[in-house]
């Protein structure tokens, strides 16, 4: 089954001569013809100009590209040419990138304002003009504010195009001048991840990558760089720890491109079961006492009976949860071996060798968090880095997720003023907030609530969320649908989206080619980019702030919201801001010829300074130690929080009844080819990685799937179509379908590209309440 | 075939290839925007069996052969193998898409379009080149996998090879491309 795609040609050769060929040189007559001298005529004198401009796209990384444009159209797209140094590697932009121009070019960009003209979400719309547009989002605006006051109005998560001057940036600022708009915490990025991490060690904080060189030993747990692409060198730099001799042990249900490229060790574990393989792994170093118990003492709270908080009964440390001694099951790797698919030896080794080698590090990706439990396959990472002593050490440590902003270089974006409404809730309870938002409690993770008003009108901007990426789309476009419950959409894209299709306003947003515009990396690197107009949007594309300020003046707030500044000026204040903070910051006209500003990146190890110096920093949690053991969880007395970290079987997991009916796992993982749905309409990328389904060739002989074939994958909440790759390279019992995949029912509701929403749930995570939307049980069959 | 001149080559590490497909965006913006063709692809193959799996990535264009298979049959001498280093260069002025060629190339380097009516294949960017500049997927490659250099020089690199378990035997055509892939990728089944 070895997908032979180079087309062998033996035959060519039966029969044909060997005989040497001349070089036929000789006399210039091949002179090369060049195919880009061919392809584009030839640039008039002073023609041809090549600009900085910026990649924001929302990965983690902002790339600086330059465009060749000759005669007013770009022909070619290059990267970084600063020189590339072991120690400041150029930036090199990904396929994403590079195919810009496809896309920004796409004859499908939207170009005029337009209204609905037939059932929300039908995606019929009538052009009007840029006058009637405003007019009519003010009328609505101002109905709602009137009727059900500012609450009611909702800015959804909208990411696809994000500089220091976006789009949702500008929308909060308007918001907030007309009495704020109800607020979210979370993303659907790292939920639980983010809040979780600050429960056992007082914030979130991440190694930066260039300190993978220094580690002996890699774990990567659902941390997928070569396909998330998330920042510009991060799989230069585990390449580069690779050559220096480090061992990378991945666990992904998966063979990810990073588990096959880097990986020396796969383990496929069942979706969900990270915890118990941790668990698992905690116990052997415990059993074995290879745990670093000088450590656990100095540092960690909750490990053993003898550092635990005041007022919890005896037998709820981690130990004795882990040894059974609370509930009588050891959690040994005999324990684990049927729970996660990986043999009881392989958890053996495993965790001896993590025990014995120093700095090993544990980075785990945004996957696993993104499950059922996923706050406790955080909880349990940490703990394994501390147990092993690798926190704070160069080369160890542990990483949730991927880099950070704080260690970029800071500058302003748009101020957006304070928000009068002050109940959030968490972002991945919109659509409950629609249709029961004022019943929404603190059970449900509404903060300083109840909300006063259920979300009546919605700010789509630059987002998918609002259908594609959110969970279960059967029941968010049921709930969207209804113009009773949601009562006015506007949306502002570069294309008619899934999301942009349920618009009751659509609006034509610029590129970031289009404009001006700051980008800031949150990867790591330490840098910003500077992205130049190059062209003008398409029709009568604009960008959000032209439209936000004739609003705000017709609603009588237009000085207050743009203080007499244009889009320009905002961000000429922003570069003068920044040269007030830092000295070498450039002037905004060296800033857009070069394109970025970069300085010299310094190894970053997350909590060094608590390790290090720990009576001067003490971790900033109730007990100022790391607490493997968190009163403030156990106080909230809810099963599925427990005080320490422990495996929770998942809902619609490997141990759910549920399988007899639906018997395979589904992950969505992120793929080269998308940043979430951003480019899923991008020509290019459909030619080097159309959709395709993930399927073991165990599962796909049971139903008689070959390679290639369209398939329909189905649970009880809907149904997708996709073509499937039977591969040795994921688990059986477990298929994956790429997130991004843009919502394309048919008649009956099936969606023909695949996109895996379709499948996933509502249901949050306990403590989070954030998306668990790699958490998903399926069957599937030819279709 | 003797080049006088220093045969250019390839060399890729596989085994710091991800599979990424930015050398093919890289190399479609530069030399292919308005078509089909993907003049340089990732090939991605796998093998052994589950959970004992291994992967690995071939990024490939046209190899340059010091056979150049291409360059001996094409109808029209529309290949010409550059005198000075080796870089077997197709013409497509000359080109009448009879598409020889491709039937002859073992390694699929020239595709054809068929609304241009003729084939092309990787040039190594010699407009780069001549202006001093790395081929585009040099340039762009994000883990650094990708060089040129001479043949002599890239053979010569420890675990440099042209023999690889899911390619064509190498002495078909000669590629001037080696690789450096990891071990399970070397080992050829019988055919």
């Amino acid at each position: 089954m070895v997908p032979v795609s180079i087309k062998l040609g033996l035959r060519a050769f039966l029969g044909v001569s060997r005989t040497a060929a001349v070089s036929n040189e000789a006399g210039g007559k091949h002179d090369p013809s060049t195919y880009r001298e061919l392809a584009n005529k030839p640039a008039e004198a002073g023609g041809v100009r090549i600009v900085p401009v910026a990649c924001n796209n929302d990965c983690g990384a902002r790339c600086p590209l330059k465009v060749r444009i000759e005669n007013g159209r770009i022909t070619s797209i290059s990267g970084d040419d600063s020189p590339d140094l072991t120690h400041q590697l150029q930036l090199r932009a990904c396929l994403r990138g590079r195919a810009m121009r496809s896309r920004v070019s796409d004859p499908n960009r939207l170009k005029y304002p337009m209204k609905r003209v037939g059932e929300r979400g039908e995606g019929k719309f009538k052009r009007i003009s840029w006058d009637e547009a405003v007019d009519t989002l003010a009328m609505n605006l101002k109905r709602t504010l009137d009727g059900y006051g500012p609450g009611a109005v909702f800015i959804h998560h909208g990411s696809g195009d994000l500089g220091a001057l976006n789009g949702v940036a500008a929308a909060q600022r308007l918001m907030n001048l007309l009495g704020g708009y109800l607020g979210y915490y979370n993303s659907y990025t790292s939920a639980c991840l983010n809040y979780t991490a600050p429960f056992i060690t007082g914030r979130r904080d991440t190694n930066s990558y260039q300190t993978l060189r220094h580690s002996k030993l890699i774990i990567l747990n659902g941390f997928n760089p070569a396909e998330t692409i998330f920042e510009a060198n991060s799989n230069c730099y585990l390449s580069q720890a690779k050559e220096a001799g480090a061992r990378v042990i991945v666990i992904d249900p998966r063979m990810s491109e990073t588990a096959a490229t880097f990986g020396d060790e796969w383990l496929p574990l069942k979706p969900t079961t990270d915890t118990a393989l941790f668990l698992a792994m905690a116990h052997v170093m415990i059993a074995e006492n290879l745990h670093d118990q000088a450590f656990l003492d100095q540092y960690c709270l909750g490990f053993d009976e003898d550092h635990m908080p005041e007022g919890v009964p005896a037998g709820e440390t981690f130990k004795s949860h882990v040894l059974g001694f609370s509930d009588g099951t050891p959690k040994s790797p005999e324990w684990a071996a049927p729970i996660t698919g990986i043999e009881a030896d392989v958890i053996r080794r495993v965790a001896r060798e993590y025990a014995t080698t120093k700095p090993a590090q544990l980075i785990q990706g945004l996957g696993p968090q993104r499950h059922a439990y996923g706050e406790e396959s955080v909880r349990a990472g940490i703990v394994l880095a501390c147990m092993t002593g690798n926190l704070g050490l160069l080369g160890g440590g542990w990483g949730g997720g991927e880099g950070s902003r704080s260690m970029g270089i800071d500058v302003g974006s748009l101020p957006t003023g304070m928000n009068p409404v002050k109940a959030t809730i968490p972002v991945f309870l919109w659509t409950d907030a629609i249709v029961r938002g004022t019943e929404l409690g603190a059970s449900d993770g509404v903060k300083d609530g109840p909300l006063k008003s259920n979300i009546k009108f919605i700010f789509n901007i630059a987002g998918n969320t609002l259908v594609n990426q959110h969970a279960d789309l059967n029941r968010t476009v049921r709930i969207l649908r209804d113009d009773q419950l949601v009562e006015f959409i506007v949306v502002s894209d570069q294309f008619l989206t899934p999301s942009a299709k349920f618009a009751d306003l659509l609006l034509p947003a610029d590129h970031s080619l289009e404009r001006n515009d700051i980008g800031f990396a949150w990867s790591g690197e330490k840098y910003i980019v500077f992205g130049n107009k190059v062209l003008d949007p398409p029709g009568e594309g604009k960008n959000e702030y032209w439209w936000l300020s004739r609003l705000a003046e017709k609603l009588g707030f237009g000085q207050e919201f743009t203080e007499g500044k244009t889009r320009e000026d905002w961000l000429m204040q922003i570069v003068i801001d920044a040269q007030k903070a830092d000295p070498e910051f450039p002037s905004y006209e060296e800033l857009s010829r070069t394109g970025y500003y970069r300085k010299l990146f310094q190894d970053h190890v997350a909590f060094e300074k608590e390790i290090r110096e720990p009576a001067q920093n003490p971790f900033q949690t109730p007990s100022g130690k790391i607490e493997i053991f968190s009163k403030a969880l156990y106080d909230m007395n809810h099963a599925e929080i427990p005080g320490i970290p422990k495996y929770i079987a998942a809902w619609e997991g490997p141990e759910d009844p549920l399988r007899k009916i639906y018997p395979l796992q589904c992950i969505g993982p992120h793929c080269k080819r998308r940043t979430n749905s951003t480019h899923d309409e991008n020509a290019w990328m459909e030619e080097v990685d159309p959709a395709r389904m993930w399927i073991s060739v165990m599962d796909a002989v049971a139903r008689g799937i070959v390679e290639g074939d369209k398939v329909k994958v189905f649970n009880r909440r809907g149904a997708l179509k996709i073509r499937a790759h039977v591969t040795r390279r994921i688990r059986p019992g477990v298929i994956s379908i790429p997130q991004g995949g843009w919502y394309t029912p048919d008649r009956d509701g099936v969606c023909q590209r695949g996109c895996v929403n379709i499948l996933t749930s509502q249901r949050p995570t306990p403590l989070a309440h954030g998306n668990a939307q790699h958490t998903i049980l399926v069957e599937v069959r030819r279709a | 075939m003797q080049v006088p001149g220093t045969q250019v080559a390839f060399f890729v590490d596989s085994t710091k290839c991800t599979n990424c497909k930015t050398c093919e965006i890289a190399c479609k913006d530069f030399n292919s925007p308005d078509d089909s063709r993907r003049i340089r692809r990732v090939h991605s193959f796998e093998g052994g069996e589950f959970p004992h799996v291994f992967a690995y990535n071939i990024s490939m264009s046209c190899n340059h052969c010091e056979d150049p298979i291409c360059v001996e049959h094409c109808p029209t001498e529309a290949y010409t193998k550059r005198a000075r280093d080796g870089i077997v260069v197709h013409n497509p002025q000359r080109c009448i898409g009879c598409r020889y060629c491709i039937w002859l190339c073992p390694y699929g380097a020239p595709q054809f379009d068929p609304v241009e009516g003729k084939v092309r294949k990787c040039n190594l960017c010699v407009e780069e080149l001549d202006g001093g500049n790395a081929p585009v997927c040099v340039a762009a490659c994000p883990t650094r996998a990708i060089e040129i250099g001479s043949l002599a020089d890239i053979a010569s690199r420890h675990g440099a090879t042209a023999s690889i378990r899911d390619l064509p035997p190498a002495d078909l055509t000669r590629p001037s491309c080696r690789y450096k892939v990891r071990k399970e990728a070397l080992h050829a089944p019988a055919r």
